[in-house]
């Protein structure tokens, strides 16, 4: 039969939530038929996040078939963090996942932290939690502008990226760089808040609601973005948890779940915010979910600015926790324990734990094995990444290639963390 | 609800599947038969509300004990890693098997996940059963753990490699596997 007389495959209508396929959960595979081609998307397709591949089958505009092949990136993270004592691990975590880094580094160091026993400093658990939540709105940001790119609308991007940089201007102050900045440590962060940031920090409180206001405007109300964003890729809330989706991308289908509110980790029980949620869990609910989840965190921002505490930002306890760079100088025994630490590293009890942080994309576990040596003996992420990718194969089955886009970008997705 | 707790009620719906428990530094932990994986996950998400697999993780415990963390030398060498070469001894309880294979499970809703851990445990080249048509989501997280540890997880819908090249030989996260030296292995046919 010629591709004339067939008629080509229905779309599904807009609303329609996914079903998980019968074989594998992540793939769908194609029918047969004799004019269905088969293409690459990826690796290096530009509206892939980085670089994933789908292998899609299509029948004229209408994708029937689709596996994701993932791994383009794997620098085999969990198996150097076996080779590195635990301290040189705390820069390596934020490579993971380059969006969300400070999301990655409280995962690594709490768990090391929970492992070891050792108290932080409230004064620590605040400023932390502050710099989580300005790295949740510079990943949403990035998120926001990247995701108009793949509808072809380029200029929200400059302006994300605009306000992505007052949010790194403010991390380079503090950290001296302006990502993967290591700064939280076992027991505490490296250092003190300096002069001049709480004004600077205020004054991006002052600003940012506008430009979301400005956002929403550019994205709420554009036609075509509702029209092309609005219905596609439906989720409902009992496949999205039976599919492992957390963060944003379960949220958007009205689940309330946010480790922030259920499972209250730094000093988040101690804060004011909306959890919000979504409707009909398409990738405009998930587009909207993390636009507003902004405001929520820039009023985070502010209580952080508002009751921080004074106090120290290390734990003193010198069997874990490098001795103040100054004592080096004066202090023999100083530079003995930061050679010990350096050199040898410390040894934390033996044991498993597993501990989970909210990233911008959802639950990042960080289980981590302890035999008792310097060294993790096996560490391993629950990349939210990795897992919210394999609902591409099922949102995007019986949709039009261009929706395919759209909904990759929707999930949110960053390579380096799901191949770690 | 406690480990006790957790064991007593899973021993009277699926007899003889908790072969031990502990509360862990975390969360309860039970470890469960490979025969009875399956109906304990289906007990523990429809009785017990752990609707929700956090991640499927691997462990391979080659050489506990007596190197230091990471690495199991091989006759190439790094006797600098050895465990005497350090200091003090290793403390831990020694694992009685090779591999474990562990799935964390939490509780979606409004309230807390009130996460449980299960954990089987393997010798090399037993199989596990897979939890797929359990929580769908551990497509992705069973065959990341078979590529990369080689566990195999029988009852998988399409238990591929899935991070590292479809024609690597080995699985890089074994204790075993050379760090340093070996080959690089690409092919010219892609």
């Amino acid at each position: 039969m010629s591709t004339a007389e067939r008629a080509p495959a229905p779309v599904v209508p807009l609303y329609t939530p996914a079903q998980i396929p019968a074989g594998a959960p992540s793939k769908i595979d194609p029918p047969s038929g004799e004019d269905l081609i088969t293409i690459n998307f990826g690796p290096n397709h530009p509206s892939t996040h980085g670089v994933l591949r789908l292998i899609v089958t299509l029948d004229g505009e209408v994708v029937v078939g689709l596996d994701a092949d993932i791994g383009y990136v794997h620098t085999g993270f969990e198996k150097n963090f076996e080779q590195k004592t635990y301290w040189k691990g705390i820069p390596f975590a934020p490579r993971m996942d380059y969006v969300a880094f400070f999301a990655n580094e409280l995962a690594y160091v709490g768990a090391v932290e929970r492992l070891i026993g050792i108290e932080v400093p409230p004064r620590a658990q605040w400023i932390r939690t502050l710099f989580a939540e300005l790295n949740r709105i510079h990943s949403h940001l990035i998120y926001l502008g990247t995701s108009g790119v793949e509808l072809g609308a380029i200029s929200l991007f400059f302006y994300c990226l605009r306000e992505r940089d007052t949010v790194l201007d403010l991390f380079e102050m503090v950290t001296g760089v302006r990502m993967h900045d290591r700064y939280p440590q076992f027991g505490g962060v490296f250092e003190d808040l300096p002069k001049g940031f709480y004004a600077e920090a205020r004054k991006f409180c002052k600003e940012m609601p506008k430009r979301i206001d400005e956002y929403l405007d550019l994205v709420e109300g554009n036609a075509i973005w509702r029209d092309r964003y609005r219905g596609i890729g439906t989720i409902d809330a009992d496949t999205a948890i039976a599919m492992g989706l957390s963060g944003p991308n379960l949220r958007a289908s009205g689940v309330p779940y946010d480790l922030r509110r259920v499972d209250p980790y730094l000093v988040y029980d101690q804060l004011q915010f909306d959890v919000i949620t979504g409707e009909n869990g398409d990738a405009f609910d998930r587009l909207m979910c993390r636009t507003k989840e902004m405001y929520e965190s820039v009023k985070l921002i502010e209580q952080c600015l508002d009751s921080i505490p004074d106090g120290p930002v290390m734990a003193d306890d010198r069997r874990y926790v490098l001795p103040p760079r100054n004592e080096l100088h004066t202090s023999m025994e100083s530079l003995i324990h930061h050679f010990k630490l350096v050199t040898e590293g410390f040894r934390p009890p033996a044991g498993e734990l597993y501990y989970a942080v909210e990233s911008p994309r959802g639950e990042f576990g960080c289980y981590l094995v302890s035999d008792g040596s310097p060294k993790p003996w096996r560490i391993h992420f629950r990349a939210p990444s990795f897992v919210s990718l394999q609902v591409t194969a099922m949102m995007a089955h019986r949709r039009y290639i261009a929706d395919l886009i759209a909904i990759v970008g929707s999930l949110d997705g960053v390579m380096g963390e799901a191949d770690r | 609800m406690n480990a006790a707790e957790l064991a007593e009620a899973l021993e009277r719906a699926v007899p003889g599947a908790v072969v031990a428990h502990a509360d862990g530094i975390d969360m309860p932990t039970l470890t469960v038969t490979g025969e009875h994986l399956l109906a304990v996950c289906r007990e523990l998400r429809d009785a017990h509300g752990r609707n929700f697999l956090s991640a499927v993780s691997a462990v391979d415990n080659l050489g506990y004990g007596e190197a230091v963390a990471g690495y199991y030398g091989t006759e190439r060498g790094r006797d600098i890693n050895l465990t005497g070469s350090w200091g003090a001894p290793v403390t831990a309880e020694l694992p009685s098997t090779r591999f474990k294979v562990v799935y964390h499970l939490a509780r979606v809703g409004d309230g807390p996940p009130d996460r449980v851990r299960v954990q089987v445990l393997l010798e090399d080249g037993d199989s596990v059963p897979s939890v797929v048509g359990v929580w769908p989501t551990a497509d992705w997280h069973e065959r990341e753990q078979y590529d990369l540890m080689g566990i195999e997880f029988t009852g998988h819908p399409n238990l591929r490699r899935l991070i590292m090249p479809s024609d690597w030989a080995g699985h890089p996260l074994r204790k075993d596997y050379p760090i340093g030296g070996e080959p690089v292995q690409f092919t010219d046919d892609v």
